[in-house]
């Protein structure tokens, strides 16, 4: 049989002789345990003490009607516990994130089955009810009869969220532990997706949530994230943190981070960053961030323009690369100066001992750091190209321009 | 042969940029930073002196002169402190004002706090509607025209655009609300008499001057203001590390609202007042009043400042509304959402605007009754909005260190119980003595 959590909340409880003990106010989940049980619930009597009964020791439950299997005098005082999730202060009408839907919601009520076991009956949570019909159950509770209410609210759509979906929001990391709340759902998210879960979550909910992934989801999310929020973020964290963060990202993606900070904290967090990653950013934000340099990321692959495709397949295959890396690959000449930059799709279908120099795309183009983006965003249409090389005087590659960053760019 | 990744090509790169020029982007960032906190406070502040609230300040003056000038300055202490809240509130946590209610007082209490909010904003929405038509009829406009295109644009412009554009024309608006300084000086008021009357309270106790107050307050402080003021802060994504830019454009603005209400009140004592046309009863009438006592300059420069304000006001309104409603129900709110990722927002936005510009169009429209109902209404949604909100801001679990400090709370207590006070007092007014009709 289901039953509600509005329907559970103030329902008049007895003891195993038939006497009255109290109305329930709450009830509560020990994660700690079992993941949605119902284990304890609060039964206020008035002036007096509230006592708690057990899942162990409930006979039977209807709306309204909880009767239990033993005396009043077997039943404890209520002391408040944190590992407990009390479902009336920490579940309803509070914030949740559906990991599946991939959104914010907020809970209207809760779905609960009855299971029976040994001769008691337990109660588990099933579904978090986020639509009308829990909105129209919390409304009329105590106000119209329940098998009125659930008339009413069968008629309008259902909107409800499997408690296996649910990941809940809790602030302060010691009771995370506690509660046994972990972000693993979170981390399978795309980040895009969980960027837009966090935009919409309050300050100190965010920062959580960051403090609690690992460092390389929290540095994709982070460069998904409106900038504003990333800046707030950052400004939160510990030095340390936010630094290995940041040493997770892209360079360009924390130079364009680290460029909205104010001059101390970036300095600060550059300073908690290894040697070779925070000169690499530190470069970067010496351009403008609306010329090629300001777009450009310094992390590319490059090979000799007479190397041969088996030889290159090869070598990729003992590094660590990330496949933004691998889009196009850039060739240089003798003389170790930009000669022009093979996809890799051509690369794909070439013989194992072509020289990958014939390859190349024409014309070969290449722009300096200091050209205004506008050039940028006129040679990606142009040419309709993925990636763009940016040279120094001397002819020598210093980063590329991916179609990713020319999107961000056109979008904002 | 060189293989390899390049992960730092980048020696030998010269710096580029001189130290002037680092130095001006540190300005136009701060600059940038500045601008990008200022909105919210400005503009609701002066959302404030919408048609029903001019139609209130124009009597006050009208009726006796520079008498109630010296109301102002507790007026802007109240407007501040109380918004100053909410901005602290949205800057803290991140969410709206509906948000926080729903989260520490449940779902009933946010349900009543919706139903007021909508019919009240409702009821106010018709009030600028018919704004809109008496200062269009000034300029020879039938209402019948004017009301329906007014609609209109109100309605494309939120619909159309995205949260800093829309802002952005409300800014405007507000620089358009300085036609009643022009107003005024045209007037010629005696600017001796209306600065000491500014600073020294004068009293008299007949029941029409008490009204009259608490009509003044009742229109300045509305809970709209609250929930539009809040959101407007988490829209623009404010963090607790720009408070301050937050603190100074609610300042600004509730200085800019009272300056304007000056201005406006001044207009008419030097001129209504003066001459005797002591029974004007709204805006319009006022309007066309000025144009044999302070030449047709004033009375344009004033019809104007009324047409600015109504449909500024019709724009905001509605908009706070959806917010207050889809924020307590969970569903997706905000102007920077496309349509059909927030179809119920929308389309509590455009319910609003087409019934609220319907019933002006009505032949007899009750106009009366609706404005007597948005203050008794007003006088229910006031002091529970008030409360909640001083509630939430002195919770530390919400506001970490940014609660309200003990002086705060004493003023920010003693302010609210003086507007509760004066609210309820208006609503018994309203509903049992039938005097002549202030809007809110």
């Amino acid at each position: 049989m289901e039953l509600y959590a509005t329907e559970l909340m103030g329902s008049k409880t007895y003891d195993a002789s038939g006497n009255y003990v109290g109305k329930v106010r709450e009830f509560f989940i020990e994660p700690a345990e079992a993941p949605n049980r119902v284990s304890h619930f609060l039964l206020s009597r008035g002036h007096f003490q509230p006592l708690v009964a057990k899942h162990n020791q409930v006979a039977s439950v209807t709306a309204g009607k909880l009767d239990l299997n033993v005396s009043e005098r077997a039943l404890e005082l209520y002391q408040p516990n944190e590992a407990l999730l009390a479902v009336q202060k920490d579940l309803l009408d509070q914030q949740i994130i559906d990991t599946r839907g991939r959104k914010v919601v907020r809970v209207n009520d809760l779905d609960l089955a009855e299971q029976r076991l040994n001769g008691n009956v337990e109660l588990r949570l099933t579904q978090v009810d986020v639509g009308l019909p829990g909105a129209v159950r919390r409304l009329l509770q105590g106000v119209m009869p329940p098998k009125v209410i659930r008339k009413l609210q069968s008629r309008l759509p259902q909107s409800s969220i499997r408690w296996e979906f649910v990941n809940l929001i809790e602030p302060d990391p010691l009771r995370r532990v506690k509660l046994r709340i972990t972000h693993e759902k979170l981390e399978d998210l795309h980040p895009a997706d969980l960027a837009e879960i966090m935009e919409d979550l309050s300050a100190t909910e965010r920062q959580s949530i960051i403090a609690s992934l690992d460092e390389e989801t929290a540095a994709a999310v982070l460069g998904e994230l409106d900038a504003r929020l990333t800046t707030q973020i950052v400004e939160d964290l510990d030095p340390e943190k936010a630094a290995d963060i940041i040493e997770e990202m892209a360079p360009d993606a924390a130079a364009d981070l680290l460029a909205d900070l104010s001059k101390e904290t970036s300095e600060e967090l550059l300073h908690e960053m290894p040697g070779q990653e925070a000169d690499e950013v530190r470069e970067l934000l010496e351009f403008d961030p609306s010329t090629a340099g300001g777009m450009m990321n310094t992390d590319f692959v490059f090979v000799s323009e007479n190397s041969t495709r088996g030889e290159i397949l090869e070598w990729l295959g003992k590094q660590e690369l990330n496949f933004d890396q691998l889009d196009t690959i850039v060739l240089l000449d003798s003389k170790a100066q930009y000669s022009g930059a093979v996809p890799v799709a051509r690369l794909l279908l070439a013989a194992q001992e072509e020289r990958v120099g014939a390859l190349k795309m024409d014309p070969v183009l290449s722009l300096g750091p200091d050209a205004d983006e506008k050039e940028v965003f006129e040679l990606f249409d142009k040419y309709n190209l993925r990636m763009l090389t940016v040279v120094d005087k001397e002819s020598r590659p210093v980063g590329a321009i991916t179609v990713d960053d020319v999107v961000s760019r056109l979008v904002k | 042969m060189d293989w390899g990744i390049l992960k730092s090509g980048v020696e030998g790169l010269q710096s580029h940029g001189s130290d002037l020029q680092k130095r001006l982007r540190g300005l136009r960032r701060r600059l940038t930073l500045l601008l990008a906190v200022v909105g919210p406070g400005l503009i609701t502040s002066n959302v404030d002196n919408d048609a029903g609230g001019i139609s209130v300040y124009t009597q006050a003056g009208a009726q006796y002169g520079y008498a109630l000038l010296w109301s102002l300055i507790p007026m802007t202490i109240a407007l501040y402190v109380t918004e100053e809240m909410c901005a602290r509130m949205g800057v803290v946590t991140g969410k709206g004002l509906s948000d926080l209610i729903r989260e520490e007082f449940g779902f009933r209490p946010t349900f009543f706090v919706m139903v007021m909010g909508f019919f009240v904003d409702l009821a106010n929405v018709v009030a600028e509607f018919a704004g809109v038509a008496a200062a269009m009829q000034i300029f020879h406009v039938s209402k019948y025209v004017a009301v329906p295109i007014a609609a209109i644009l109100v309605w494309i412009l939120v619909i159309r655009g995205t949260y800093r554009q829309v802002e952005v024309i409300f800014l405007f608006a507000c620089i358009l609300y300085l036609s009643y300084v022009f107003s005024a000086v045209f007037a010629k008021p005696d600017w001796l008499i209306a600065a000491k009357q500014t600073v020294i309270p004068t009293l008299h106790w007949d029941s029409g001057f008490l009204v009259m107050l608490t009509g003044l307050v009742g229109t300045t402080i509305a809970p709209w203001q609250f929930f539009y003021l809040q959101a407007g802060f988490v829209e623009k994504k404010v963090g607790p590390r720009q408070y301050p830019q937050a603190k100074a454009d609610v300042l600004i603005g509730s200085i800019s609202c009272m300056v304007i209400v000056f201005f406006i009140i001044i207009c008419c004592a030097a001129t209504l007042y003066v001459s005797g046309h002591r029974d004007i009863t709204d805006a319009g009438q006022a309007a066309q009043a000025l144009f044999p006592l302070a030449g047709k300059g004033a009375g344009i420069l004033f019809a104007f400042g009324l047409l600015n304000a109504s449909l500024f006001a019709a724009s905001i309104l509605p908009l706070s509304t959806a917010h207050v409603i889809c924020e307590g129900l969970g569903f997706e709110a905000g102007l920077d959402h496309k349509f059909r990722d927030a179809p119920i927002f929308y389309w509590l936005y455009t319910v609003l605007i087409v019934v609220g510009a319907g019933v002006v169009l009505l032949p007899n429209a009750p106009l009366w009754k609706i404005l007597i109902f948005s203050q008794v209404g007003n006088g229910i949604w006031l002091p529970v909005v008030v409360i909640f909100i001083l509630l939430l801001v002195n919770r530390r679990d919400l506001m970490g260190e940014y609660v309200n400090t003990t002086t705060f709370n004493v003023v920010a207590w003693v302010t609210a119980i003086a507007m509760i006070v004066l609210t309820l007092v208006l609503t018994y007014t309203a509903l049992f003595q039938h005097a002549p009709p202030s809007a809110t």
